[in-house]
């Protein structure tokens, strides 16, 4: 036990030493990336509570799939750090009012009588967290599983929806058009004679350079 | 052994366990850099012949040692670092692309009981693996400060992300046959002949996944990302020596393990084509090079991809495949010809 808890702290420092470096860094990629140190070591204390499958889960979709499109758009994007700055004294008591109620929430939540931390039972060896989780959200929890996709499937929808210009003067190609291109409609063959004459050369100053 | 087993005292067992893994660890990691550096020469070998050259024949018999020449040449070269480069992501680049191409090896199923880690969800582990490793390109492509670099890393990055989607569709409809994420049970699941193999029921979804297995790796005719003639060589341009070679090797580490991994998952693994030979790891060996063959041949046989039509043929092609096949799959196994896809 003593080991699991000293991997836990470890783990446990360099996740908040991740958060913080997060919102304290200047630069936007480093940002991004102690983010991605974030979710992994996050994802190295699921590890250790044995839930595997949400474990792997928050590699493969955060970090794997988001947090490279995030790096992505920060990369290609030059954003102006003074200017974000700028308004910060303004937002200071609004977001340090909601960052109050998270942490007071928090530790309500934590500290509850039913969400007091229990002894769970260890499981048997063959026991499979993600065969478990599957059979709960596609069964007890089918509707609501099903409300959430759908939820953001409209989000994903709306998105590309709301940023779609349809620009007149963008060129693009039809590829069934150009597959279905037969050689009539390219190509024309023009007989010719195989040996033409050559006009012969009658000009004085060409053959004085020459010479 | 004694003495070892007093100086540790009770931690003994933990310190044995430690051990012993990573011997096997380094029982893996050994043969697959040498499969590595073999598989530059048989390429350039391969190429050769296919374009009617000899390809590389000075260095030992045939050009056996040109890895080794190869390698040592790469050893001894300077690495430069460029002045405006962001000096410790330069260095992560190429850290952060290798090790993920090595720890997915980790739960890949070499015969009934060689396996470094027999997880439940193996699958799960080595789709989460390969999506990381796309970080050793934008980090490297980011860092190196050079507009061609950062070209390349944009493209690899844009097509690694399109094509993980239909990958990891292909994979679903495999663990539906299967029923399990465990590599294992997958092989299990297909025992009995190449009849019972995954390839059969799953044809689209097996040809899908190879080809995005092609664009993974950045592999030629899906190499834009490299691009010769138009950005030089991508994402590390900017690296020499072994940083260059790091890149190297984990390429043609990702090319092993998606061949591994098709051959792990439509092709049965280490099981016998015909039940009366009996089931070995050399099945196992022979399916990857053979795949692993596709793979120059491909190189030797096709001209690049425009850009706009790569990701046109991931996103507009093969998720759809992929979408109708699982959900006809699902359908499937729901009447009588259910068994077709166990």
């Amino acid at each position: 036990m003593i080991f699991n808890d000293f991997i836990f702290y470890t783990l446990a420092a360099i996740l908040l030493f991740a958060g913080i470096r997060v919102i304290t860094t200047r630069n936007p990629v480093y940002a991004a990336l102690h983010l991605v140190l974030a979710f992994f070591t996050a994802a190295g204390i699921w590890l250790l509570l044995e839930a595997e499958f949400l474990a792997i889960a928050l590699v493969l979709v955060y970090v794997g799939a988001v947090m490279v499109l995030f790096l992505f758009v920060v990369m290609m994007l030059d954003i102006n750090l003074d200017k974000l700055r700028e308004g910060f004294w303004d937002y200071l008591p609004m977001a340090g009012t909601i960052g109050l109620l998270m942490a007071v929430e928090m530790v309500m939540i934590l500290s509850g009588k039913y969400f007091a931390p229990t002894t769970v039972a260890s499981k048997s060896a063959d026991y499979s967290n993600t065969a478990e989780l599957g059979r709960v959200l596609y069964t007890d929890y089918l509707l609501p599983f099903e409300l959430a996709s759908v939820v953001l499937l409209v989000a994903i929808i709306a998105a590309i929806v709301l940023t779609l210009r349809d620009r007149q003067d963008s060129k693009s190609m039809n590829p069934a058009e150009q597959v279905l291109v037969k050689k009539q409609d390219r190509l024309r063959i023009v007989k010719m004679d195989a040996v033409v004459e050559t006009p012969s050369v009658e000009d004085p100053k060409a053959d004085k350079e020459k010479s | 052994m004694d003495f070892l087993a007093n100086l540790f005292g009770s931690y003994w067992p933990a310190v044995q366990l430690t051990s012993w893994t990573l011997i096997k660890i380094i029982a893996i990691v050994l043969p697959l850099m040498i499969a590595i550096a073999y598989l530059t020469l048989a390429e350039r070998k391969v190429i050769g012949f296919m374009q009617v050259r000899i390809g590389p024949n000075r260095v030992g018999y045939f050009g056996l040692l040109q890895p080794l020449a190869d390698g040592v040449k790469l050893l001894f070269k300077e690495i430069i670092l460029p002045t405006a480069s962001n000096k410790t992501l330069f260095l992560l680049g190429p850290v952060l692309a290798i090790a993920p191409a090595f720890a997915a090896w980790a739960v890949i199923p070499f015969d009934a009981t060689l396996v470094l880690a027999n997880i439940d969800a193996g699958l799960l582990y080595i789709l989460a693996m390969t999506s990381v490793a796309v970080y050793g390109v934008i980090i490297a492509g980011w860092a190196s400060n050079s507009k061609y670099a950062f070209l390349g890393s944009m493209r690899s990055v844009a097509q690694i992300v399109s094509y993980e989607i239909a990958m990891g569709f292909a994979l679903v409809g495999v663990l539906m046959c299967a029923n399990s994420l465990n590599l294992g049970k997958i092989v299990m699941g297909q025992a009995g002949g190449f009849w019972h193999w995954y390839f059969i029921p799953l044809f689209p979804l097996f040809i899908v996944y190879f080809i995005s297995a092609v664009a993974e790796t950045n592999r030629a005719p899906f190499d834009v990302a490299e691009g010769e003639s138009e950005i030089v060589a991508g994402f590390h341009v900017e690296y020499s020596g072994m940083a260059f070679a790091i890149f190297f090797l984990a390429e043609y580490a990702n090319i092993w393990l998606v061949c591994a991994l098709a051959a792990t998952m439509f092709l049965g693994g280490w099981l016998s084509p015909v039940p009366f030979l009996p089931d070995s790891i050399l099945w196992f060996l022979a399916k990857m090079g053979a795949l692993v063959f596709f793979f120059l041949w491909f190189r030797a046989t096709f001209p690049r991809y425009r850009y706009d039509q790569i990701m046109r043929l991931g996103w507009k092609i093969f998720i759809p495949i992929t979408l109708v096949w699982i959900i006809f799959v699902g359908a499937m196994m729901q009447t009588s010809l259910g068994y077709l896809f166990h």
